[in-house]
């Protein structure tokens, strides 16, 4: 599978109070008007100025902090294409597996805003075609992948009526 | 080869020897979701037809992080709970009973248990020998369906503490100087071990407090072995009987140890906006606060209030703070009613919220208006996370935080402890 899409670069640590804030938690039970507001307070123009499709691309512990699936689930409904980051904050990068959203690890230094991106998954290669680099990704662990092959992790279960990951 | 506390007690959920970096399906005792992950658990297990709880006396539903509702979303977010509690027979803990973390060790987690919440701060109940950790929506719901979840069996960092806090410093002080440490993702994916002499006296309340900030530094657990204290904690809880001894091997293979000298900290603060920027108290005194807050899961027992309460007593914060204070749980707010506890915050001009998760989330009960600046004894300081961007967190001890609104700015609390 190839992804294309624009590179919109954010900075370390941008947390889930930066991609879901807990002043909209009224919205956790309306996730599309919640990802109107998705990253709003890393940056209060990313939801209109994105396109379906693009990447957002980050340095290091993306997804830090609270729990709330939210986080992933509106960044997936705004369109966001994948997650490129250098690292993931651990509940995060679960979470966004079993709903669907797929991150990337890999050194996102030589990506700049703006930068037209196409992901490979299969060669787990990133094109930058901007700037006509390749990067490579760190795979993603086994379990994970059947995790996102099965579309997330609630229709794994529904289809096995169980876990069968190890 | 030695086990540490994760290897064993996810071994023994697992049915089988397991070493750190193997992936294992395990067996979970407690499940937990609060009002702002629960709704979505049960509309996600709702969606597969799994709307069901295996162990529902072990299924926890908290109303905490908007308690009272601020807002009719929210009442109706509350009411997805109530039904579900209804439906399957979990448990429902109320507005005004606490904050989750707090609720959970009081009256629901055991040594060697597992403990899978929705909530990152989850990794408090580690404090009592168990492997709690914090999980998303639809992880927590297929738990609740079905007893169990996947793991990564996660490698250990040992934090070997030794030597006797000042006067004036407190476990809150031990674990942002550790996060400062090894910085915010310094831990990810790890489980943190606590322990060294220090920790084996330190009492529960100290040790909760240390194993709610393993998630600061990315850590997947905060766990200590359980022993006497342990013990005499659940016995003081009613539950004498779940007692047992949980510790790690003395050949346990550790990824890294990190040794502590709890003589050497200082009162310590972590600066806006993230946990990790810590500097010592001693060197913000130019930083005036408009509103302090005494509470939360990190910092809202007995114990942290009797501190502040301390330090307060027959006093007035100052004429520009707002002093906020919030007991985690029913029960403390009863015991700091009948100490005296409350009278005395709201006669230095405190006010005095219901128990639960207070403003540390940004949802009601003291959002920061633009530029203000807070200083909060919660765990988290990120930017927006009470409830505006453009506001500014500091976090420190409940002495530091009750002298500094005395103050008006931030201000080490030795001076007036020490004497």
């Amino acid at each position: 599978m190839i992804k294309q899409g624009k590179a919109w670069k954010f900075g370390d640590d941008i947390s889930t109070d930066h991609i879901a804030p807990g002043r909209l938690f009224h919205l956790r039970t309306n996730l599309p008007e919640l990802a109107k507001h998705v990253l709003e307070d890393a940056d209060p123009e990313f939801a209109q100025k994105m396109s379906v499709g693009d990447f957002v691309v980050a340095g290091n512990n993306f997804g830090l902090g609270s729990s709330r699936e939210h986080a992933p689930q509106v960044l997936k409904i705004a369109g966001v294409n994948a997650v490129l980051a250098k690292s993931f904050a651990r509940i995060f990068f679960r979470n966004a597996i079993n709903i669907g959203l797929l991150l990337v690890e890999c050194n996102t230094d030589m990506i700049n805003q703006g930068d037209e991106l196409e992901l490979d998954l299969a060669a787990g290669i990133i094109k930058n075609k901007t700037q006509a680099t390749k990067i490579k990704a760190t795979p993603l662990p086994d379990v994970m992948i059947k995790i996102l092959n099965d579309g997330g992790l609630a229709k794994h279960i529904e289809k096995y009526g169980d876990f069968q990951l190890v | 080869m030695g086990k540490t506390i994760a290897e064993k007690i996810i071994g023994e959920h697992s049915g089988k020897k397991v070493t750190a970096g193997e992936f294992v399906v395990a067996n979970v005792d407690v499940t937990a979701v609060q009002d702002g992950t629960g709704p979505l658990t049960i509309q996600e297990i709702q969606k597969i037809n799994l709307e069901q709880a295996k162990n529902p006396s072990r299924t926890i539903l908290f109303i905490d992080h908007a308690a009272p509702s601020p807002r009719k979303e929210l009442s109706n977010a509350h009411k997805i709970l109530r039904d579900f509690a209804k439906k399957t027979g979990a448990i429902l803990s109320e507005v005004g009973e606490g904050v989750c973390h707090q609720r959970l060790v009081e009256d629901f987690v055991n040594p060697g248990e597992i403990l899978v919440g929705a909530d990152s701060h989850t990794c408090t109940s580690g404090a009592l020998g168990a492997f709690a950790t914090g999980m998303g929506s639809t992880d927590v719901g297929i738990a609740i369906a079905l007893g169990k979840t996947w793991l990564k069996v996660p490698e250990t960092f040992k934090i070997d503490v030794h030597g006797s806090f000042q006067q004036g410093v407190y476990a809150k002080d031990l674990i942002l100087h550790l996060i400062g440490l090894i910085g915010a993702d310094g831990a990810t994916y790890k489980a943190l071990e606590f322990t060294g002499e220090t920790i084996r006296k330190m009492p529960m309340t100290d040790r909760f407090c240390l194993s709610n900030m393993a998630v600061e530094a990315g850590g997947k657990a905060g766990l200590i072995a359980s022993d006497e204290i342990t013990r005499q904690y659940l016995i003081s809880r009613g539950r004498g009987d779940k007692f047992r001894p949980i510790d790690s091997d003395p050949d346990a293979v550790y990824e890294r140890v990190i040794n502590i000298d709890a003589s050497k900290l200082e009162p310590t603060v972590s600066c806006p906006h993230t946990v990790d920027n810590t500097k010592l108290a001693r060197e913000l005194n130019d930083v005036k606060v408009d509103q302090v807050f005494i509470g939360s899961c990190t910092n809202g027992r007995i114990e942290d209030l009797r501190i502040a309460a301390n330090i307060l007593k027959g006093k007035k914060v100052h004429k520009d703070v707002r002093l906020l204070v919030v007991p985690a749980s029913r029960e403390i707010f009863i015991q700091a009613s009948r100490e005296g506890l409350l009278e005395i915050f709201a006669e230095a001009g405190g006010a005095i919220n219901t128990p639960g998760c207070g403003p540390c989330v940004g949802v009601h009960a003291g959002i920061l208006g633009d530029d203000e600046v807070c200083l909060a004894t919660q765990n988290r300081n990120f930017q927006g996370r009470m409830g505006n961007p453009k506001g500014y967190i500091y976090l420190s001890s409940p002495a530091t935080a009750a002298f500094s609104a005395l103050r008006g700015k931030i201000s080490d609390p030795r001076e007036v402890l020490v004497k």
